[in-house]
């Protein structure tokens, strides 16, 4: 759609093309910003504090103003450091979590790209982050990096399979990949939504929710510990492996890990929102249908999509602030002992009631 | 299997609960206080930089003498006749022109011991407290109010009345002395 728009408008395939990558860069970069300094907000006043207060209204132009700051850093590369991995892993860990946003529907409008297999494509393309944490540590030359990257690799390969269960039991009830497909069949209410049954006839809707429950839980478990962050922060674990992956990193490199891990936690909470929650559908109608006012929808749509996504990026940071990190034998079995056959056993459900 | 769900069941709950502390915790007013633009209040007899009102000094030297770290360094020169320094607040004339005044701040060990003994309670502690200097010479504070001109004036002018006083005793001891001398010429 919006492809067709900036092509008319500018007569060119090419450049529109490059606009409409460049979108999802624009809204990262916001959005991060956005997110940094609503994480220490909400971290500074989880725990009684203030937080940044001195730059701005109560700090907001804090991370613009740590922006400045670490693009004027040295750009410190360790004598012993394989140059050119050094170099790559966080460029490669970038891309793996920006080219996530392509097939992310933000609107009806506004889809990167509308591919048949989006979710498939989400996970595939995601799993490039492990390569880029996997080549940091390795290339660091440096036993704290080397710890956390294998951990990470550990870890991201692991939480895999649930979210593969429970992205199956979607694919079993909604019969698509297409993301774009899957927010619209949660069109209308709510009560279309997939967490509550999505737009199953009869009483298997009914039958479905406590399961699509569970698939949302789990899901979301697995999402937060694919995207590294507390309580499943273990391969940057300060208090035992300095910074993990990236301890030999700094200025626009160690940026760019701030980056990815930000991005990632919205990539994650877009996947939750566009499999469970109607993606970019309004809970309740739309105002321009109500006004008559065509145009405005995709801009709704695209406003309530921000707002769930960021509804859950909030989440991560508040189970983060909760929570402390599990040991590694806890994280193992939470996913190979818990997550895993819970969600092995949702899926027959989920398919059993499917076929009935 | 029994204690399996009952885990699931406990890490879930027990996730919540701590969601629950944490948010509460969200609209708690925060314990921060802004400390450039709001100070906490100070105790009431809390003990910081010394100051000294030179108005009311005589010069009396008594807090230097009584500060265990010798941090007040205190020159005094007499005044001449005729000289009006003024009163003190409570009454006291003064006598002495308080050349020097200097307290190193640096040394004090902020006991007070020097603000007990001043007669006219000019020496006391201030709540100021962050008077912090890149250079020590700095935290050596000089009260004197008097100009370096002054200073000089009114040593001069010491220095003259003790010359003429020196010159009238001369002028009086001369003649016991010089009268004998004086008495065979006379005579």
């Amino acid at each position: 759609m919006i492809f067709e728009f900036f092509a008319d408008l500018l007569g060119s395939q090419i450049l529109s093309a490059i606009i409409i990558a460049a979108l999802p860069l624009v809204f990262i970069i916001l959005y991060v910003l956005l997110a940094n300094w609503l994480e220490r907000k909400v971290s500074a006043h989880m725990q009684d504090r203030l937080g940044p207060m001195r730059v701005g209204w109560h700090g907001w132009l804090q991370p613009i103003a740590d922006m400045i700051k670490i693009l004027q850093k040295e750009d410190i590369v360790a004598k012993d450091a394989d140059r050119k991995l050094f170099s790559a892993a966080p460029v490669l860990v970038f891309v793996g979590c920006y080219a996530a946003f392509a097939a992310i529907p933000f609107s009806s409008a506004f889809v990167g790209a509308d591919l048949e297999l989006g979710l498939l494509y989400i996970l595939a393309v995601s799993s490039i982050v492990v390569a880029g944490i996997l080549m940091a540590g390795w290339a660091s030359n440096n036993k704290y990096a080397l710890i956390g990257a294998v951990r990470s690799a550990a870890q991201i390969i692991s939480y895999e399979i649930p979210t593969v269960f429970i992205i199956l039991c979607i694919i079993i009830v909604s019969g698509t990949l297409n993301l774009t497909t899957l927010s619209e069949q949660q069109s209308g209410t709510f009560l279309n939504w997939y967490i509550l049954g999505g737009d199953v006839e009869g009483w298997k809707k009914f039958a479905l929710i406590p399961f699509m429950f569970i698939g949302f839980i789990v899901m979301y478990i697995s999402s937060v510990a694919e995207s590294n962050r507390t309580p499943f922060d273990l391969p940057e674990a300060e208090s035992e492996l300095v910074a993990g992956y990236h301890t030999e990193y700094s200025g626009m490199k160690f940026a760019m890990y701030l980056f990815a891990e930000y991005a990632n936690m919205f990539v994650v909470s877009a996947l939750v929102v566009a499999m469970f929650l109607g993606g970019y559908q309004s809970p309740f109608g739309y105002v321009g249908d109500l006004i008559n006012v065509p145009w405005l929808i995709p801009i709704e749509q695209f406003f309530w999509f921000t707002v769930k996504g960021l509804f859950f990026v909030f989440v991560q940071m508040w189970l983060r602030w909760t929570l402390p990190r599990l040991r590694v034998d806890q994280l193992m079995a939470l996913c190979w002992k818990y997550l895993i056959p819970i969600a092995f056993v949702n899926l027959l459900i989920i398919s059993f009631l499917m076929i009935l | 299997m029994q204690e399996y769900f009952r885990n699931i069941w406990q890490g879930l709950s027990t996730v919540l609960t701590g969601m629950k502390i944490t948010f509460k915790h969200l609209f708690v007013p925060a314990v921060t206080i802004q400390y450039p633009d709001v100070k906490v209040p100070l105790p009431e007899r809390v003990r910081n930089r010394l100051y000294v009102n030179m108005d009311d000094c005589i010069g009396c030297d008594q807090c230097a003498r009584v500060c265990p770290v010798n941090c007040i360094t205190i020159e005094t020169v007499k005044s001449v006749p005729g000289e009006d320094l003024g009163k003190t607040s409570n009454g006291k004339k003064k006598a002495l022109w308080v050349t020097q005044f200097e307290i190193d701040i640096a040394k004090c060990c902020y006991c007070q011991l020097c603000v007990f003994p001043c007669p006219t309670e000019c020496i006391y502690m201030t709540d100021v407290y962050e008077f912090s200097e890149l250079e020590r010479e700095n935290l050596n504070f000089n009260f004197v109010t008097l100009s370096k001109e002054e200073i000089l004036q009114k040593k001069e002018n010491y220095a003259k009345l003790e010359a003429e006083k020196a010159a009238q005793k001369a002028a009086a001891a001369k003649p016991a002395v010089a009268n004998p001398e004086q008495k065979p010429t006379d005579n």
